[in-house]
């Protein structure tokens, strides 16, 4: 009867979820709606400023101080909201399972990552302040129109808290039957309220880049509803979502990694490698689909301005993308370089090791065709500096085509690689494997076939349409290629005998660098796109509405914003340090001989 | 402790990495500063100067470019003297044009009245442009600078040039003031390097110590080639290409941008480079 009663209470949790987190939309959309009717007279047009309106405080440059602020909140945001997600997915497989490791391992992934939450709001308080200080204006525009949300914003965070802390608190207290159940929920909760909190903030600064419900001078028409599902929300909303569990897999490795290296016995050493395997495995599975989200979130960009997508990929960023692709092929070739360690763990590896270098050459073949740039629309100024508009000879592998080429193959192979993982310690059992392995084969080469076919014949036999267009099949090659082979190999392995015992800590110290890398590049990655995403509305606060005045106005050059990049970077690795630090102090103990009365 | 530090120093050394590559892996380009409104004096303007005036609105704050070039994201505007009209007569033209240069200031100001087939946006069969209208947002063009462009396309087109060149230079509602206020001619500049500068010769040709390798080298032109070449080069650089270089790759209307006295001093310099 718990059990039942548990299981609705569950069911209604996530129905509230979905109405909650998927769409955002039923919550808010009703209020807007009754007040759209009524308000739409008595809103003012955005303010015309002038540099006198940006106020200064003696020795801080406004811009600096809201972009390093604005990006270290964003990672703590973007760590506290993922790592609740998979979370939430290793209790449940825990409790699927009754594997008490999955209940120890999310117990001490929420564990590190509390005092996490707490740097959040203080970062998005400063935050707040350091907008109202350097652009009063701006922010002021910007709370008239979304006063409705920025006030569910706050009082949300009432709710983020309690439920988070009656999840971290209650871990010990909620174990059992239905009381286990309540905890998961509890976790599906925390999930929705932060999902929740970021589908609120992305709707402001997708406003920004891409305005609705407003007129062309900016004048509010009362209609909060259609300000906040502007035509760039939906794709900021699923990039952020997908790419936030990737770096929160890649932050969490990293701190497993780290307790591997200083572990005092081989069953610490064990734990943390089996920490850090999983930490790796969700940070792959997300980053896998990331590129495709990316690519949507830049057509959709294009669709909305094809003035802001020319300035995204053909402007001045262009050279922003090679240094992503930089960026893009360490996190790849980290990730695998990490799995093809961990293969080390099974002694029946060896029948794989063989394919490796192919794996290398593939993926470093499509990093190098992702690293190449081509044409760039430039000023003679910028074409001075640059000494030309493109290569004459790499300049075709600079094109889109080839680029959706080479990161379709190096997803392919990357999974690959897993794949290659899984198998590793298994001997199949069935009677037809060798037939399996022969369908699995021909399914990589029909789908890399299909995907060179599409990418060079529709890339440059064909018009402008087609090159882009040809992405889709591609994008679908891969998914069908990926699901058709985790679906084959599953038949291939059921009911097979395992070589032998995994052994867990055995894996290289160089290993966990790769780990690191993954964190440091992620980090380092987001900053950066975070960059290119507030700079391509150049000189405008509101594109096209809300001209930015002030002395800041212009756009940095890609060197300077590396450097604030890597400096915000810094600050926020040593925070994290603490964080887990502090995460690590909180259970030690200490007993000061004669101290204490007896 | 120890390796606390060795990950710590693998961390920041990761993002020196990343830090330096892009301060010295890539050009540091540094990015056009924000459009401010320039002082245009239609006063002084004949229609030649009026449509160079639309030339470098064309290719500078009117953005156009940005699409309207080989890369086939919006049409080609040197065939519009021969598209208008059929355009203008299709069932599809949805706007209020009913001459040539109606219908030019429409697709400028209301794009979307005649969306060329196959360059609509996705999803609307070719009912809606994806181009901005000229007159709002980001570009913003003010009347003479619409009438300027008008004016350029009509002539890139081989059209008749029909516009006349705005006298009511009154300011606008809401207009800053210094839009309406005809400023002064551009001043002639004295000496090459300003020149250089401003028509960015060194972008593409190596003269002194500036490397350009788009053109010829001209670091010793004065010593193979004599003044007469020199000046025709510079006034239709397209009749004497150099080997291995390509054609209409140097802007053939820059003897229209220059003043004598400059297209003189550019003369000059380049004569005694030998």
């Amino acid at each position: 009867m718990l059990r039942k009663i548990a299981s609705i209470g569950f069911f209604f949790a996530v129905c509230a979820a979905v109405v909650l987190a998927l769409g955002g939309e039923l919550f808010v959309a009703k209020a807007i709606a009754e007040e759209a009717a009524s308000a739409a007279g008595g809103y003012g047009p955005a303010p015309v400023l002038t540099e006198a309106d940006y106020p200064k405080v003696s020795g801080m440059n406004g811009r600096l101080v809201v972009w390093v602020v604005a990006q270290l909140h964003l990672w703590f945001a973007a760590f506290v909201l993922a790592v609740p997600i998979f979370v939430f997915i290793i209790e449940a497989i825990g409790m699927r399972t009754r594997d008490k490791r999955y209940d120890d391992m999310a117990y001490e992934f929420i564990k590190v990552s509390i005092t996490a939450y707490s740097l959040t709001a203080i970062l998005g308080g400063l935050l707040l302040f350091a907008l109202i200080i350097f652009y009063p204006h701006l922010f002021g525009y910007l709370s008239v129109i979304f006063k409705e949300s920025m006030i569910y914003y706050a009082l949300l965070f009432f709710a983020e808290s309690a439920v988070l802390y009656l999840y971290y608190y209650g871990w010990h207290w909620l174990q059992g039957d239905i009381r286990k159940w309540i905890h998961l929920t509890l976790g599906l909760l925390l999930n929705a309220v932060g999902t929740t909190l970021m589908l609120l903030a992305n709707a402001w600064l997708t406003f920004m880049m891409s305005p609705a419900g407003v007129d062309p001078a900016g004048v509010f028409s009362g209609d909060s509803w259609a300000a906040i599902h502007n035509f760039l929300w939906n794709p900021i909303n699923i990039h952020r979502f997908v790419a936030n569990i990737a770096y929160g897999g890649s932050i969490v490795g990293a701190y497993a990694a780290f307790k591997f290296l200083t572990a005092q016995n081989a069953q610490e050493k064990a734990h943390y490698d089996w920490m850090g395997y999983n930490a790796n495995f969700i940070a792959i599975c997300a980053l896998l689909p990331l590129p495709f989200a990316g690519y949507y979130l830049a057509a959709e960009i294009y669709a909305y301005s094809q003035q802001m997508g020319i300035t995204l990929m053909g402007g001045i960023f262009a050279w922003l993308f090679i240094i992503q692709a930089v960026l893009i092929g360490a996190l790849f070739l980290s990730a695998n370089y990490y799995l093809w360690c961990g293969m080390g763990r099974s002694d029946g590896a060896k029948r794989y090791f063989k394919f490796i270098k192919y794996i290398a050459i593939v993926l470093i073949g499509a990093f190098l065709v992702w690293f190449t740039p081509h044409t760039l629309v430039l000023t003679n100024a910028e074409l001075k500096a640059l000494g030309g508009p493109h290569h004459s000879i790499l300049g075709p592998l600079g094109i889109m085509p080839a680029k959706n080429t080479a990161v379709n193959l190096m997803i392919m192979f990357t999974f690959l690689s897993f794949l290659f993982y899984r198998r590793s310690n298994k001997q199949a059992t069935v009677s037809w494997e060798r037939v399996g392995n022969i369908l699995q084969v021909a399914l990589f080469t029909a789908g890399i076939a299909n995907i060179l076919f599409l990418g060079i014949y529709h890339g440059y036999f064909t018009n402008t349409v087609y090159k882009v267009a040809a992405s889709i099949p591609q994008v679908l090659t891969t998914f069908v290629v990926i699901v058709g082979s985790l679906v084959l190999d599953s038949f291939i392995y059921r009911g097979a005998k395992d070589v032998g015992p995994l052994h867990w800590g055995r894996i290289p110290d160089r290993a966990q660098y790769a780990l690191f890398l993954l964190a440091v590049a992620f980090t380092w990655l987001m900053g950066l796109m975070g960059y290119i995403r507030s700079g391509i509305r150049q000189h405008w606060h509101v594109v096209d509405i809300m001209r930015d005045a002030s002395a800041d106005a212009y756009t940095p050059t890609l060197g300077y914003a590396a450097n604030v990049v890597s400096i915000a970077a810094i600050i926020f690795l040593t925070l994290v340090i603490f964080v887990f630090w502090i995460a690590q102090v909180s259970s030690s103990k200490s007993l000061p001989a004669g101290y204490w009365k007896e | 402790m120890r390796q606390f530090l060795a990950v710590i120093a693998f961390m920041l050394v990761t993002i020196g990495f990343f830090s330096a590559y892009s301060n010295f892996g890539i050009p540091q380009i540094i990015p056009a500063p924000p459009p401010v409104e320039e002082e245009i004096d239609l006063t002084s303007m004949d229609m030649d100067q009026f449509t160079a005036l639309g030339d470098k609105i064309f290719n500078g704050k009117g953005t156009c470019t940005l699409c309207h070039n080989e890369l086939g994201r919006a049409p080609m505007l040197d065939q519009v003297g021969v598209n208008a009209q059929a355009r203008l007569d299709d069932a599809r033209y949805d706007g209020e044009a009913s001459d040539i240069e109606g219908y030019l200031r429409e697709s400028l100001v209301a794009p979307s009245a005649y969306v060329v087939e196959g360059f609509g946006k996705a999803g609307t069969n070719d009912t809606e442009s994806p181009m901005p209208s000229t007159e709002g947002g980001s570009i913003a063009l003010s009347e003479p600078e619409l009438a300027a462009v008008l004016a350029y396309l009509q002539d890139i087109g081989g059209l008749e040039v029909t516009v006349e060149i705005p006298t009511d230079m009154a300011p606008q509602e809401g207009e800053p003031e210094e839009m309406a206020d005809p400023g002064e001619p551009r001043p002639a500049f004295t000496n090459f390097q300003d020149l250089s500068d401003e028509f960015a010769c060194e972008a593409c040709h190596t003269i002194g110590e500036e490397a350009g390798d788009l053109g010829p080298n001209l670091s010793t032109i004065g010593g193979t080639r004599d003044r007469d070449y020199i000046r025709r080069a510079l006034l239709d650089p397209n009749r004497d290409i150099a080997k291995g270089y390509e054609a209409d790759m140097m802007p053939d209307d820059l003897g229209e941008q220059l003043y004598a006295t400059e297209l003189e001093i550019m003369v000059d310099f380049l004569s005694q480079l030998k």
